[in-house]
């Protein structure tokens, strides 16, 4: 709890300090690659014959996914707060990544923590990270996957805390994490409203963005949430929600409370946290950040899920109609743009957050098709 | 006044510290829970914590994971943690604690949980995850008295969050002896005595300390500054490994404290 109040301090100065906002402005600009392109997607839209459909690049970002955002952000608060050591959990290895980055970048120790099914089927992401001079720590304990490293990075946190910073990948965990990292992802949305005003003039119909923890979702939403735009977050639905094998949360889960939020869980009768399932890393946790069931009750943002096959389908779709191979979490987005432009008028403009490219999960996709690499 | 109060006033009064250890239920299975228990109670231990098997216990180290893997292997949940106490009450007459996560009790429903926990016999109730700035719904039902609930302080507490911790706590307050998990390793070149004599400015509840502590030795000289001494994962660890050489660990620790 002091480290919480600390880190609730130390942020809230940080947002009206001119410096630290000039020198976030100025990285984001310079290292991130900021803003990202908001670019219009013809051949995918042709494809499906309906609505306008435009890509919001956070697969252009440095390191290739929007989680750069606020590792970089939290990397500034850790240094600022005199922190010697950040440590994060990954799943996908994004996060990881992004983290072990922003600690190269502003001169911190990094230990990343990934559960060893993760390790496995994101090998690459592993040694980028070690790469990049982080220790990557194997969590096999447990269902060996991010909610597993969740719980082993704060108990580091929590015999580190004097020394260490965990920068919290997502819009969850306790306050004031997922205010701060909301509003370090902010900016997706903040670019893609500039950008969809100049280009077309008026304010797509339509957000679609998939959600896990639900970071690069309130990114894109945030900045959209008094205009007149419907919104879509989409769920993994792995292998369909009546298997049991999914990461769908509102679809399959209930009101509880986990890693110090309050918030839909996948959770049993006991209480206790179910194992999840998808094809995308990314998205394969048990719990979404709590600011999307406050939007989900508000009705101001409407919930789905897509499948493992449905994902797998726009993976390709994207990458043949328009040469971007996106993150398989990215493709459940797509895969609701998929579904949903065709029923919308030529007219109206969907924008999807591509939130991370998919180099990461191309050997995934191979072995899935059964192809040796 | 509950068996926790009585119990702490009891040892006060003869100048002793109590003994308590933590046993995770249903590892590996209920019956032997209850067994392990009655031992405890034989061997001359004071209060007995009930580790609830959860899938996520983020303040507990490997040891006592893996030991709530184990029970929930075995099909052991909250409520059938509860349906234990009910069970060895009439052969029993040691204080209970609970040791559970929150979300077994928010899924259970915080009102039923309190009203069925007392009724079954259970004193009291530490919820590591739950800090008393989010526990208004729990102390809602808990009056003192009925069920004590027991908050913890860390070495990283500060006063103010001393006082509000001290304030919610009945029974006693659980000292964590250091930053980590239990069943990490203990640096006893802590300044433990220094930071419970500060805690003991503030309150005048009784302090039990836990986290790492595994011999003996160690077991005393907690006891030297504390008014308890709580020993988790060494125990488990035991009972998994070695289970015929508890009772004779059991009389050490006892001896030690």
């Amino acid at each position: 709890m002091p480290a919480l109040t600390e880190l609730e301090g130390v942020y809230l100065k940080s947002k009206t300090d001119r410096e630290f906002q000039k020198e976030l402005v100025h990285l984001q600009r310079t290292y991130i690659g900021r803003p990202t392109p908001l670019y219009y997607a013809k051949r995918f839209t042709e494809h499906l014959g309906g609505a306008k459909i435009y890509l919001k690049r956070e697969d252009l970002a440095h390191t290739g996914a929007h989680k750069i955002n606020n590792a970089l952000g939290q990397a500034l608060i850790a240094k600022k707060m005199g922190k010697k050591r950040l440590i994060a959990e990954t799943g996908a290895g994004q996060h990881g990544v992004a983290t072990a980055t922003g600690a190269a970048l502003v001169g911190l120790e990094c230990e990343i923590y990934m559960g060893s099914v993760d390790m496995k089927r994101q090998a690459l992401n592993v040694f980028r990270m070690r790469l990049l001079g982080a220790r990557v720590t194997e969590v096999s304990i447990g269902s060996r996957t991010l909610k597993d490293a969740i719980n082993e990075a704060l108990r580091d946190w929590t015999t580190n805390v004097r020394s260490t910073h965990y920068v919290l990948g997502t819009v969850f965990g306790p306050h004031p994490f997922p205010v701060m990292v909301r509003d370090f992802q902010s900016v997706i949305g903040r670019e893609a409203r500039k950008q969809i005003l100049a280009a077309e003039g008026k304010l797509p119909g339509h957000l679609i963005a998939c959600v896990g923890g639900g970071s690069n979702a309130i990114g894109l939403f945030f900045a959209f949430l008094d205009d007149e735009v419907r919104m879509v977050g989409v769920e993994a639905g792995g292998r369909g929600i009546e298997s049991g094998e999914h990461a769908a949360r509102f679809a399959g889960g209930s009101l509880g409370v986990f890693q110090g939020t309050k918030t839909y869980l996948l959770q049993d009768e006991a209480g206790n946290i179910l194992g999840t399932h998808s094809v995308s890393a990314g998205l394969d946790y048990a719990a979404v950040g709590p600011e999307h069931p406050y939007l989900k009750d508000l009705g101001r943002v409407e919930y789905t899920y897509a499948t493992d096959e449905e994902a797998l389908s726009a993976f390709e779709l994207l990458s043949r109609t328009e040469g971007i191979i996106p993150a398989l979490e990215s493709a459940h987005a797509l895969a609701e743009a998929v579904k949903r432009a065709p029923k919308l008028a030529r007219n109206e403009i969907i924008v999807v957050n591509l939130s991370g490219r998919g180099d990461k999960d191309v050997h995934e996709v191979a072995q899935i098709k059964g192809i040796e690499l | 006044m509950n068996r926790i109060d009585r119990t702490f006033r009891k040892l006060r009064a003869q100048n002793k510290k109590a003994f308590i250890p933590y046993v995770m239920a249903g590892d590996p299975s209920l019956e032997k829970t209850k067994e392990t228990v009655l031992l405890l109670e034989r061997s001359g231990a004071d209060i007995v914590e009930l580790g609830v098997p959860f899938t996520d216990p983020l303040a507990d180290g490997p040891t006592i994971q893996r030991a709530a893997e184990r029970a929930l292997h075995s099909g052991v949940n909250l409520r059938k943690v509860i349906g234990l106490v009910r069970d060895m009450r009439p052969d029993c007459q040691m204080p209970l604690v609970l040791m559970t996560y929150y979300n077994p009790v928010f899924r259970y429903g915080v009102e039923g949980f309190v009203r069925d926990a007392v009724d079954a016999g259970v004193d009291g109730v530490i919820i590591p995850d739950l800090p008393p700035e989010e526990a208004g719904e729990l102390l809602r039902f808990t009056k003192p008295g009925r069920l004590a609930t027991i908050f913890l302080v860390a070495p990283t507490s500060t006063e103010e969050r001393i006082k509000k911790i001290a304030g919610a706590s009945t029974g006693f307050i659980y000292y964590v002896s250091m930053t980590g998990i239990t069943g990490a390793k203990l640096s006893l070149d802590s300044s433990l005595p220094e930071s419970l004599s500060a805690l003991r400015r503030i309150t005048k509840k009784p302090v039990a300390v836990g986290f790492g502590v595994s011999t003996p030795e160690e077991a005393k000289a907690m006891s030297e500054s504390a008014d308890g001494v709580i020993i988790g994962s060494a125990i488990v660890k035991r009972l998994h490994e070695s289970p015929e050489s508890l009772g004779e660990y059991i009389s050490a620790l006892r001896r030690a404290i």
